[in-house]
């Protein structure tokens, strides 16, 4: 079945299917929002046990879609995984080192004899919430303004800067966009905890939380208008598909947003999910916000990367040598590894389907405060 | 294709490699045996419906728990590391490496994942059943990860279902299935998951010989060591039996690796095991040194074990590293010289395709295509590049072969004790077992030491050396977030002993 299909349309679908992967995992930053939110809203041990229980129940649902992410690409598109995790080698360390504190604080925080005490373990999630996605933000970022890295006839790569990645976080496009999605897993951290805990005799605590969404809201909308007005008005490479050639062209980005409409469309869809989400939880008390911000944040996630690799567009543009730069057509697997993994991601909606159940079953009834306190609260975080 | 090879920059990836890895393998076999374990006693608390038994569940869970948690943080080290450290690596053999962890993330993380949840949170929130059957969804989601690990792993010890693709400079895939199925993928993951499920036993028996010792929770303990021993002990029996075929796997595809195992270096019939010896560190391929400064060895075991006969050849390192005619062997020298007319023929038809010259890049091609299958060895400098360090790799498979046999016995002897009612009057078993669980971690990172290091100088048996697989990236670098891992992995070690033995003198809440 997949193996008749042309090798181009196994690429685009790969890099759907990653796009997805990413664009979910930025949904789920409303984790590590969740973590960055702590010490601000959390006022006395029981909100701060509220706030760290009711995140702390799908932290490894993120970190675990993080993973994969980082698995699709290496299976799907191994030249990138290798150009960029081998010459990006600090931004990529960085970011993981985040997510390693982070795995065991939820766990270790409370517990007695912990070495570190429970303000250390904060301070690792705040780290992993607020460096962590910054980075995160300027890695993606790079699939726009670019990298530096030659690539040999063998296809191994050279990294050209001694920063080895970190230069990413310098440009100010690529900041904007880690800050971007700083504040904006806020948002989605304060709407979760909303939807998530139960408030009742705590009018003071909800309040704050509502007050976070608009505040985080506004922290994001500057870092918002410049990525968004960059990305209308940068240059950006282009590939002649019959010679392979790779040129600089201007107003790359918007013109692939003209080539894509539908991409043009899912992402006003998406913002306008976002804006509509913090407007009704701040200002009509509607506690279901994150669900329209999360589909919001994912349609926003796919127009990013979609207009980072369609249309004749390297997603993984050359600073140092433009002819290297990776395409999802020069950068990916097999076409007989494309297909297998195709028959594997048939899976992916019965994943989808128990996540959905578990979470449904999980969460139908709020988190309440005697479940962090007290006689049953010996096993919670 | 290697203008220069910084091996200062592989030493470091290696041991950095080594160190997590090796940490890693602290916390995953707990969490692989305990989750079963977990599921085991949840089952008959679902079955007999008795509190204690849901007190007992809820305990071990705790500190599987405590362990889950860091394992999870040096696994995505792990992940990532290939593409930090071994981008070369990433891109050459990506095609057929990526597979395995992407499938992983999407059947095995999720599972675990997503399950994790209702098990720790879940005893309030959803019925008795689903509690279970979530219980069991994290063992069995804990294990497929590390099937689909194994088979990645596997697929490094015997690369199959594969072929080098000159235009792209790399290995792609050609049989899905001859690589999930490849009999080192189903070796290594049995091998691996027993081991796991003995030390988990282990530690079960560990800490509920504690309790028995102080006289405290008895009762649970007692139960705990009636199925932690009886688990345990089938794990080990199964554990010894894919031991022997892992040897028999090896005699085939990874002989060098066997003969270091053995410290066998000139090939003979009825080939013995050394049952115990003193390796003499000096002895280098080709010399007259001695490689024993002394031995006891049983004559033709090692014949047996990897050819089911006792009479049979067993080729030593010296006949795989320079050849014997006699028995058909091909040597390493003899492969390294065609394997550099390969690395010589493929940069010409490289050149030759660059500068448009069809013709050249046509014959080029034919001349590689005769000696493709020795490419790798084109990157050994030296015939005796090809021997892994034999000391390392023998004492490791022999601290790891005799804790794994005595570990039978003494799974046997909590077993009757606990059967008999004798366990409390036997209280010299205690230490065994407590002494056991610290042997038990030696002997699963000395099986890991033999698959590794064995190997070497593989990074892809045969087909990729460590030299070649590397990051081109200044050793500093690679040094610097070596020592940044030990100091993290180490305080996240000492962090994690602390509060579990805080937890275990603590203790499970008694039911009234």
């Amino acid at each position: 079945m997949f193996g008749n299909l042309p090798i181009t349309t196994l690429q685009e679908l790969w890099w759907i299917l990653a796009s997805v992967v990413g664009s979910l995992f930025l949904f789920l930053t409303f984790v590590q929002g969740g973590q960055t939110l702590l010490w601000q809203l959390g006022k006395n041990e029981t909100e701060k046990s509220l706030i760290i229980n009711s995140i702390g129940r799908k932290w490894e649902l993120t970190f675990t879609t993080l993973v994969l992410f980082g698995g699709a690409l290496f299976a799907a598109f191994p030249k990138f995984y290798a150009t960029s995790f081998g010459g990006a080698y600090w931004v990529w360390i960085a970011i993981l080192f985040t997510f390693v504190i982070q795995a065991v604080s939820f766990e270790y925080r409370k517990k007695p004899d912990n070495l570190f005490g429970s303000k250390v373990y904060e301070a690792f999630l705040f780290v992993n919430g607020a460096v962590g996605i910054l980075l995160i933000g300027a890695a993606v970022g790079t699939f726009f303004t670019g990298a530096n890295f030659i690539l040999n006839e063998y296809n191994l790569v050279k990294w050209t800067t001694p920063l080895r990645g970190l230069e990413a976080a310098g440009n100010f496009f690529n900041l904007s966009l880690g800050l971007f999605l700083v504040f904006n897993s806020r948002v989605l951290g304060a709407l979760y905890l909303l939807n998530n805990i139960d408030f009742a005799g705590m009018d003071d605590f909800k309040g704050r939380m509502r007050d976070a969404v608009l505040s985080n809201f506004l922290a994001a909308l500057p870092f918002l208008l410049v990525v968004l007005v960059s990305l209308l008005t940068m240059k950006g490479l282009d590939v002649d598909p019959a010679s392979g050639h790779v040129q600089m062209v201007s107003f790359k980005y918007l013109k692939n947003l003209v080539a894509l409409p539908h991409v043009l469309a899912i992402l006003l869809v998406g913002l306008g999910l976002v804006i509509y989400a913090v407007y009704s939880a701040r200002f009509q008390e509607n506690d279901r916000g994150i669900w329209p911000a999360g589909l919001g944040t994912v349609l926003v996630g796919l127009a990013v990367f979609f207009t980072a690799g369609f249309n004749h567009t390297p997603f993984y543009p050359s600073l140092a040598d433009p002819q290297s730069s990776l395409t999802i057509y020069n950068a990916s697997s097999s076409h007989y590894t494309l297909t297998a993994m195709t028959y594997v991601a048939l899976l992916i909606p019965v994943v989808l389907a128990y996540i959905a159940y578990v979470w449904h079953q999980m969460d139908k009834k709020k988190l309440e405060a005697s479940e962090v306190e007290g006689a049953e609260a010996s096993e919670s975080y | 294709m290697l203008e220069q090879i910084d091996l200062s920059t592989v030493n470091w990836a290696r041991a950095q490699f080594a160190l997590t890895a090796m940490y890693h393998w602290i916390f995953v076999p707990l969490t692989l045996g305990l989750t079963f374990l977990c599921a085991f006693f949840e089952t008959i608390y679902v079955k007999t419906g008795k509190e204690e038994w849901k007190q007992l569940t809820r305990f071990w869970m705790k500190l599987f728990g405590i362990n889950f948690a860091i394992g999870v943080a040096t696994g995505i080290i792990l992940e990532f590391e290939f593409g930090t450290n071994w981008a070369n690596y990433s891109w050459m053999v990506g095609d057929i490496f990526g597979a395995p962890l992407a499938i992983e993330g999407i059947l095995a993380f999720f599972l675990e994942a997503t399950f994790f949840a209702v098990m720790f949170f879940g005893w309030n929130r959803v019925s008795k059943g689903f509690h279970l059957f979530s219980t069991w969804m994290v063992a069995i989601g804990s294990n497929l990860s590390a099937l689909w690990i194994l088979v990645a792993n596997g697929w490094m010890q015997f690369p199959t279902g594969m072929a080098f693709n000159p235009d792209t400079a790399r290995f792609e895939m050609q049989n899905f299935f001859d690589v999930i199925f490849s009999p080192y993928a189903i070796s290594k993951f049995t091998h691996a998951t027993t081991s796991g499920f003995a030390l988990s036993s282990f530690f079960i028996i560990a800490v509920s010989s504690y309790y028995l010792a102080k006289k405290r929770h008895v009762l649970m303990a007692k139960r705990s060591i009636a199925v932690a021993a009886l688990f345990g002990l089938i794990s080990s029996l199964l554990l010894a039996f894919t031991g022997d075929e892992a040897a028999f796997i090896d005699a085939r595809h990874q002989p060098m690796k066997l003969a270091a195992m053995e410290g066998l270096w000139n090939g003979e019939t009825r080939a013995p095991i050394v049952a115990f010896g003193l390796i003499n560190g000096m002895k280098e391929p080709g010399d007259y040194n001695e490689p024993f400064v002394f031995a006891f060895k049983i004559p033709g075991l090692l014949s047996l074990l990897a050819n089911r006969q006792a009479d049979s050849f067993v080729p030593g390192i010296n006949d795989l590293v320079f050849g014997n005619k006699e028995q058909g062997i091909v040597g390493a020298a003899e492969k390294i010289e065609k394997g550099r007319l390969a690395v010589k023929y493929l940069a010409e038809y490289k050149n030759a395709q660059k500068s448009g010259d069809l013709t050249g890049a046509s014959t080029a091609l034919s001349q590689f295509n005769k000696y493709r299958d020795y490419l790798g060895y084109g990157h050994l400098a030296q015939p005796k590049d090809a021997v892994p360090p034999v000391p390392l790799t023998f004492y490791s498979f022999h601290i790891m072969a005799a804790v794994g046999s005595a570990m039978i016995l003494v799974f046997f002897l909590y077993l009757v004790f606990i059967a008999r009612g004798t366990i409390e009057k036997n209280t010299w078993l205690y230490p065994v077992g407590i002494v056991f669980f610290i042997l038990a971690f030696m002997a699963g990172e000395a099986g890991w030491v033999v698959a590794e290091v064995g190997r070497q100088p593989w990074a892809i048996q045969d087909l990729l050396p460590v030299t070649v697989a590397r990051t081109d990236i200044p050793s500093s670098n690679v040094k610097l977030t070596f020592f940044m891992f030990l100091v993290t992995f180490t305080l996240l070690l000492v962090a994690e002993i602390r509060i579990m033995l805080k937890q275990i003198k603590i203790g499970p809440k008694e039911v009234n």
